[in-house]
C-alpha cells in the first residue's frame, strides 16, 4: 500500500510506468537553482551532456567552466571558486568523480570545509554496456567515511530535482549520485521532500514482518517485492532512503522496532554503503537480523541493466530471498 | 605601488631575518617539521606581506584583500612567522607550532586559524585553488576586480599532475591576476629534484602551458618586487615566477642540504642558528652581491 500521505505516483506498479533517468532530474534541478542563485555556478570535466549539466551551461554560459578531462582539477578549482562565495556544482560519471579525486576532496572540500557539491553521473553497475571500469560500486562508501560532506541519493528523477534544489541552499559540502539509465518514476512533483528524512513509501495495513531500507532505482524493486509480498500476506514496509548522510536514525530504528528484521537494498558494494551505515546504527541502539543486497566485493562487466542487476544480485528474486530469509532469521533465531 | 628605495630594502632585509629567527625558535619548540624549505622563502613571504599585498592583518575577512594560497603546506613555519611579525596573531603564539590544541597545525589549517585563505598539505592542489578563486573574482567582476591572487608553490610540487591541470585552465581562462611562485630550491625530500624527477627545462614548460614566466633570485627584493610588478602589468595571461632560493637560507650549515627539507634543528643546533642570524641583521643581501 503506496502511504498516501507522500502523493507517491499511482501508476508506480503499472507495467507502462513512466520511466525517466536520474541524472535527466539534476540537469533540471540545476536550472532552477542558477535561476534563484546567481553564485550558483557549473563545473564539468567534458561530460556535460552525459551529466545533464549541459542545460545549466547553455542557460548560464557566464557561470559554466569546463575543465577538460580533469577531475582532479574541477574539484579543486571548485573548492576556491567557493572560497569565494560561489556555489559550485561539479559533475562527472562517479568513477571519476570522487572515484578518482578522492584525496582532493578530502582535503580542498572537506577539510577546508568549503561547501562544493560534487555529481557523480553514472553510478551503479546498470550503466551496462561500458563495462566494470565506468561502474562506480564504492562511491557511497567513498564520500560517507569523510567529515562535513553529506551523501545524497535520490530515487528519480523528480527526486533528484528536489534534492538539487535544496542542496543548493545548505552549507555543507554534499555528493549526488545519479545513475544514467531510464528507471521508474516513483515521486511526483507534489511528494514532501526533506533533506535527512527518509519516508516510508510502501506500507501494509498491519505491523510489517521485514523492514526494507532502500536508496536510489532500486527502491522501486523493493516496493514491486513488497506488494507481491502483500498479496501473499507477508507484510514488508519499505523505507525510502535519499539521504545516506547524515542518516535518519529515527526512521531506521523505529522501523527495526516495528519489524525486528531489516533488509537492505542498495546499488553498492555491500561494504560500506547504505546497508553498513544501517548496521551501525542498528548494532548500537537495536540490533535485529539483517541481509544486505548489493555487489557482493566483486567487479561488474558488460550488460544491460537488468542482466547485470540480475547476475548480480539485486533483481527481483533476490529482493524476495532476502526478505524471506531474514524472516526465517528473525523466526528461528537459532538457524 | 611597489616602488621600492635603500630604506625600505633595508627594512624588508631586517624584518626577514627577524622572521628567519622566530622560524628557527618555533622549530625548536616544535621538535618536529620542515626547516629549509621555510628559511628559503622567508624573503619572498616578506616581501609578500611587508610590501606588495593588499592586506589588514587586524581585518582579516576584508573583501577586497588580495588572496595568499600556500600550496606547500609544509613550509607553515615561514607562513605562520609572517602572518604574526605581521600581526595576525601575536609573535609568542609561534612557540604552540605543532602542539595539542594549537592554531598552528603542523600543516597550515583554517578551522584553527581562520585568518588563512586555504588549509593545505597533500601537494599539488594550491594553483587549483587559487585558479578557482581568480576566476571566481573575473565572475563577478568582468575583466578584473584588482584583487591578486598569490600561489606559493614548491618544485618538487611541480612532479604532481594536478598541477598541470590548473596551469592549462588557467591559462585558457586568461587569469592575468593570478601569479603563481615557485621556489626553486632544487631539493626535495629524498634529494636533488633534478636526480628524483627532473624539472627542467623548467622556464619552457610553463612558457608551454601559456604563462607569463621570469627567473628571478629569490633573496633579492628587489627582484622579487620588480618581478611581481612585471607580473601585474601582464594582462594576457597568468604568470609564474620561478624564484631560485637557497634551502635553509640565513643558517650556514642547512644551506643546500637536502637533509634540512624535513627536519627540525636540535636545541642545540637552533641556538646555534640563532646566534648567526642574529649576526646577521639586515646582512642578508643577495647572492650578485
Amino acid at each position: 500500500m503506496l502511504n498516501e500521505k507522500l502523493n507517491l505516483n499511482p501508476k508506480i506498479f503499472d507495467e507502462d510506468v513512466e520511466r525517466i533517468p536520474i541524472r535527466k532530474g539534476f540537469g533540471e534541478g540545476l536550472l532552477l537553482a542558477g535561476d534563484a542563485d546567481k553564485n550558483v555556478v557549473g563545473l564539468c570535466a567534458d561530460l556535460t551532456e552525459s551529466t545533464q549539466m549541459h542545460l545549466f551551461a547553455r542557460q548560464f554560459p557566464e557561470r559554466f567552466v569546463q575543465v577538460g578531462v580533469a577531475e582532479q582539477n574541477l574539484v579543486t578549482v571548485a573548492s576556491g571558486m567557493a572560497a569565494m562565495g560561489k556555489i559550485p556544482f561539479t559533475s562527472s560519471y562517479a568513477m571519476f568523480s570522487p572515484g578518482r579525486n578522492w584525496e582532493q576532496i578530502r582535503t580542498t572540500i572537506c577539510y577546508n570545509d568549503r561547501k562544493v557539491v560534487i555529481v557523480g553521473s553514472h553510478s551503479g553497475i546498470s550503466v551496462g554496456p561500458d563495462g566494470g571500469t565506468h561502474q562506480a560500486i564504492e562511491d557511497i562508501a567513498l564520500m560517507r567515511v569523510l567529515p562535513n560532506m553529506q551523501v545524497f541519493s535520490p530515487c528519480d528523477a523528480i527526486e533528484a530535482k528536489k534534492i538539487t534544489l535544496a542542496i543548493a541552499k545548505t552549507k555543507e559540502p554534499a555528493y549526488i549520485r545519479l545513475a544514467r539509465e531510464k528507471t521508474p518514476i516513483i515521486t511526483t512533483e507534489d511528494t514532501p521532500l526533506e533533506l535527512g528524512k527518509a519516508e516510508v513509501f510502501f506500507a501494509p495495513p498491519m505491523n510489517a514482518k521485514v523492514g526494507v531500507v532502500a536508496t536510489g532505482a532500486l527502491t522501486h524493486k523493493a516496493m514491486v517485492v513488497a506488494k507481491n509480498l502483500a498479496e501473499k500476506g507477508i507484510a514488508v514496509k519499505v523505507l525510502n532512503v535519499h539521504t545516506i548522510k547524515p542518516l535518519d536514525q529515527e526512521a531506521i530504528i523505529n522501523l527495526a522496532k516495528e519489524a525486528k528484521a531489516i533488509v537492505s537494498v542498495e546499488e553498492h558494494q555491500i561494504a560500506g554503503g547504505l546497508g553498513s551505515a544501517v548496521a551501525e546504527i542498528l548494532a548500537k541502539h537495536y540490533p535485529v537480523p539483517q541481509e544486505f543486497i548489493g555487489v557482493q566485493d566483486r567487479f561488474g562487466q558488460s550488460g544491460t541493466q537488468d542482466e547485470l542487476l540480475e547476475h548480480y544480485g539485486m533483481g527481483l528474486s533476490h529482493i524476495e530471498s532476502a526478505i524471506l530469509k531474514v524472516l526465517e532469521r528473525k523466526n528461528n533465531p537459532q538457524v | 605601488m611597489l616602488t621600492l628605495d635603500d630604506q625600505k630594502i633595508k627594512f624588508l632585509e631586517e624584518t626577514a631575518n627577524n622572521i628567519r629567527k622566530s622560524i628557527i625558535e618555533s622549530l625548536i619548540e616544535a621538535g618536529s617539521g620542515h626547516s629549509a624549505g621555510p628559511l628559503g622563502m622567508a624573503d619572498i613571504f616578506t616581501a609578500l606581506f611587508f610590501h606588495i599585498m593588499r592586506h589588514e592583518p587586524e581585518n582579516p575577512n576584508w573583501q577586497d584583500r588580495d588572496r595568499l594560497i600556500l600550496s606547500n603546506g609544509h613550509i607553515a613555519p615561514v607562513l605562520y612567522s609572517a602572518m604574526a611579525h605581521a600581526g595576525y596573531f601575536p609573535i609568542e603564539e609561534l612557540k604552540t607550532l605543532r602542539k595539542f590544541g594549537t592554531k598552528l597545525q603542523g600543516h597550515p589549517h583554517r578551522e584553527y586559524l581562520p585568518s588563512l585563505e586555504n588549509s593545505s598539505g597533500p601537494l599539488g592542489c594550491g594553483l587549483s585553488q587559487a585558479t578557482g578563486m581568480s576566476l571566481a573574482d573575473k565572475m563577478d567582476n568582468g575583466k578584473s576586480s584588482g584583487k591578486q591572487f598569490y600561489c606559493l608553490m614548491s618544485d618538487g610540487e611541480l612532479e604532481e599532475g594536478n598541477v598541470w591541470e590548473a596551469a592549462m585552465l588557467a591559462s585558457k581562462e586568461r587569469l592575468q591576476n593570478l601569479t603563481a611562485i615557485v621556489d626553486r630550491n632544487n631539493i626535495q625530500i629524498e634529494g636533488y629534484t633534478e636526480d628524483i624527477m627532473p624539472l627542467e627545462p623548467l622556464s619552457d614548460k610553463w612558457r608551454a602551458f601559456g604563462w607569463h614566466v621570469q627567473k628571478i633570485d629569490g633573496h633579492n627584493f628587489e627582484s622579487i618586487i620588480g618581478a611581481v610588478g612585471q607580473a601585474h602589468a601582464e594582462y594576457s595571461k597568468p604568470s609564474v615566477i620561478i624564484a631560485n632560493t637557497i634551502p635553509g637560507k640565513g643558517v650556514s650549515f642547512m644551506e643546500r642540504k637536502y637533509e634540512w627539507h624535513g627536519k627540525p634543528p636540535s636545541r642545540e643546533q637552533g641556538l646555534e642558528a640563532l646566534k648567526e642570524l642574529r649576526t646577521l641583521e639586515g646582512k642578508i643581501r643577495s647572492e650578485h652581491e
